[in-house]
């Protein structure tokens, strides 16, 4: 009697099972890092989905930046990881690639809305496999604070040394103001919106990075060595101890009107009009040295949405990335995210000015992308850490550039292959 | 005779706590020893390398110099712990212990900061001694070390960074070592004292002579909880310097070592390898501590149990 009972439940749990499985059939879960955009995508993005496709659910999972890489790991050996996986750029996604944690999406209708530079980030090395959609890029360049600088007469610089002049001009004239907005404590910054921000017009964009992946230029060379030069220059001008001054310091400094310049990513006009919505910021990009002909920004791949093989929702899925290539998802995102640029082909309206003004540089400058993340950094000790590192310890005076430049030069020449031979020449023990 | 019966009771309490004990420390201790013999090999296999990766992680300087920096700054810490915590907490246990008035409210005071949260603390001591506007400042100016570059970066400059830490860590921590030597002291029986006091010795001399006499086991046992919770420790740094342990490394300790390698770290994929080699080797610095403590001291200390 009571085995008959419970082959009855099982029948009909495994029915209730197959019918329910049948209802939520398309439901899809995307796993990412961006905490912050949680209300965007429930409120804006999914809804705009669902009116194309009202019958396949998302729901936006994120889990905090700092332990993505690690949840996500977990997750995809476990086998509970979401259908839809937000790709970081170059080595990271790559590495899910090569583990089968991501499918190829060469055939995704749509993906002809992307240019060779917009994919590189999520593309096999060899170029032939693309496997995740990419969605946005952020551009690095400097904020400034507009009524400050109309209040002292300065004009935003056009070569690094008129920026120098200008911050020297700021510390004579306003000793309580910090002419530079930035500290080390945090140390991704100084890398990130310091060296990363200037260096691609001392190096030369995209050629000087693909002749130091040669091995024919190293971080002790020409402009590489010159780009931390010119930020050994900073050190001056940063807040009053700097050195325990953090991003969301420098961050709440900046639009508290406490100082004038801030070297920046572009996804901080967002976070700036929600900190202050009066702030009347303005904007520059990474002034090239006197002389120069051209001038290169950074602009950066930075995120992208890619497909968990082991989904059971495949088609739909596919759909959602579909939908991402789609001009209504871009002018959606990229106006939600005041600084996040999508990498689609169109030519999309942003209303923000200040994202604009980011924008508009991809017209007069040469875009270039954080040169140590690709393939530099797919070791240890990775390049990217290093330049934290070295970037922290040439402002907090703790390091010469040439020193710095040794150093980084010295431990990627211990595992990267094309720049072995610096090894010997730098003399590296 | 009759034997007695198996004790089956004692069997039955004992149970659930071996039970536990095993699932969630016996067991992963001893399933991550086993990782750190092996290697992940291309596609995910786990190879054999014996003590490879031990060997790799003394002697390849990638790896090695920052475990030694990791070490030598546990080292520090530590010491300053033993140096501070445990003798202020020691001091306040007499204070506490000699019935002054309100002393529960200072005994609640003083360990309050122990049952909060780590996270709260470090973001509480982040704000404090923030050089945009940390409360720290004025107290600064009246001292006259408003300029001093290392007085307003505590936690910015490598001299300093480290000390600040092992100090905020000394505050929060300093009710442990207090309530367990305040235990101590009360159980000492009421008549030595007296006794003492009648034949005229001062307070002074009663602690040298007989309370502190009386409580040196749980010095002992203070220390070495002292001893493991600084290498192991972790959070602290964490919540106020990050995984980076900055400036320049200069507050990394064996727990935010054990961290970026095991998890790995903004593009550095994690080892999860050699993050158990890492952790092997705390396990093997804990060990030694403790089997020093238990037949250095310990053993000693039964001979003179009262």
């Amino acid at each position: 009697m009571q085995k008959g009972l419970f082959k009855v439940l099982v029948i009909a749990a495994l029915f209730a099972a197959s019918v329910l499985g049948g209802a939520f059939a398309q439901k899809l879960v995307i796993e990412s890092w961006r905490t912050d955009d949680l209300k965007l995508w429930k409120d804006v993005i999914i809804p705009a989905f669902n009116k194309h496709y009202p019958d396949i659910e998302v729901v936006f999972a994120p889990t905090a930046p700092a332990e993505y890489n690690a949840v996500l790991d977990s997750k995809l050996q476990a086998g509970t990881a979401g259908d839809l996986i937000t790709c970081r750029p170059f080595g990271k996604s790559l590495e899910l690639f090569n583990k089968g944690h991501l499918a190829p999406l060469n055939d995704l209708p749509g993906m002809e809305n992307f240019t060779d530079f917009a994919k590189v980030a999520w593309t096999t090395d060899d170029g032939a496999t693309t496997y995740c959609v990419p969605m946005a890029s952020v551009i690095h360049g400097f904020l400034y604070n507009k009524d400050l600088f109309d209040k002292y007469g300065f004009q935003p610089p056009k070569t690094y040394e008129e920026f120098m002049d200008l911050l020297a001009q700021m510390k004579k004239k306003a000793p309580a103001l910090a002419p530079l907005v930035m500290g080390t404590k945090d140390q991704w910054e100084a890398a990130t919106m310091g060296w990363h921000n200037i260096a691609p017009n001392y190096y030369g964009g995209e050629a000087g990075r693909r002749a130091f992946l040669a091995g024919k230029e190293g971080f002790h060379t020409d402009g590489f060595l010159e780009a931390y030069k010119a930020l050994a220059q900073w050190a001056p001008y940063l807040p009053r101890g700097y050195k325990a001054v953090s991003y969301s310091d420098a961050q709440q400094l900046f639009t508290q009107g406490r100082g004038f310049i801030y070297p920046a990513g572009s996804w901080d006009i967002g976070v700036f009009r929600q900190m202050n919505p009066k702030l009347n910021m303005g904007a520059f990009k990474a002034p090239p040295p006197a002389g120069a002909t051209k001038s290169y920004i950074s602009d950066h791949q930075d995120i992208a949405l890619g497909l968990n093989p082991a989904s059971k929702n495949k088609e739909a899925a596919k759909k959602f990335l579909s939908w991402l290539t789609t001009r209504e998802f871009a002018e959606l995102y990229g106006n939600a995210l005041p600084g996040f640029f999508p990498l689609h082909n169109y030519d999309i309206t942003i209303t923000d000015p200040v994202a604009n003004e980011f924008l508009s540089w991809r017209q007069t400058s040469e875009g270039t992308f954080r040169m140590t993340y690709y393939k530099l950094s797919d070791q240890k000790p990775d390049a990217e850490t290093d330049l934290w590192t070295a970037s922290v310890n040439i402002l907090n005076d703790k390091m010469q550039p040439e020193e710095a430049a040794k150093w980084m030069e010295c431990r990627l020449a211990s595992w990267y292959g094309p720049h072995k031979h610096f090894a010997s020449e730098l003399n590296c023990k | 005779m009759r034997r007695k019966p198996f004790p089956w009771h004692i069997t039955v309490f004992l149970a659930p706590a071996v039970v536990i004990y095993t699932v969630f420390m016996i067991y992963p201790m001893f399933a991550s020893l086993k990782f750190s013999l092996y290697q992940t090999v291309e596609g995910g296999r786990q190879l054999f390398v014996g003590l490879g990766n031990y060997a790799r992680l003394l002697s390849d300087p990638i790896w090695s110099e920052p475990f030694w920096n990791a070490f030598w700054n546990n080292v520090v810490f530590f010491v300053i712990h033993m140096t501070l915590q445990n003798p202020i907490g020691l001091f306040l246990a007499v204070l506490l212990a000699a019935n002054i008035r309100g002393a529960w409210i200072y005994r609640t005071i003083i360990f309050t900061p122990t049952i909060l949260s780590v996270v709260l603390i470090g973001f509480a001591w982040k704000l404090i001694l923030s050089p945009t506007w940390g409360i720290w400042f004025p107290l600064l100016d009246r001292l006259g070390l408003g300029d001093n570059e290392v007085a307003i970066a505590l936690l910015g400059h490598e001299s300093s960074a480290l000390i600040t830490l092992s100090l905020i860590s000394v505050w929060q921590n300093i009710g442990i070592p207090m309530m367990l030597f305040l235990a101590a002291l009360i159980r000492i029986p009421h008549e030595l004292i007296e006794a003492a006091q009648v034949d005229g010795a001062g307070s002074w001399r009663i602690f040298w002579r007989i309370q502190f006499p009386l409580i040196v086991p749980t010095v002992g046992i203070v220390a070495i909880l002292t001893f493991i919770g600084n290498f192991n420790a972790f959070d602290l740094i964490y919540a106020t310097q990050g995984a980076l342990a900055g400036p320049d490394f200069a507050t990394d300790i064996m727990g935010t070592f054990f961290f970026r390698t095991f998890f790995g770290f903004q593009l550095r994929p994690g080892d999860p390898n050699m993050g158990a080699t890492v952790a092997g080797m705390m396990l093997l610095i804990i060990l030694v501590g403790v089997l020093v403590y238990l037949y250095g001291w310990q053993r000693r200390m039964e001979e003179v149990q009262f």
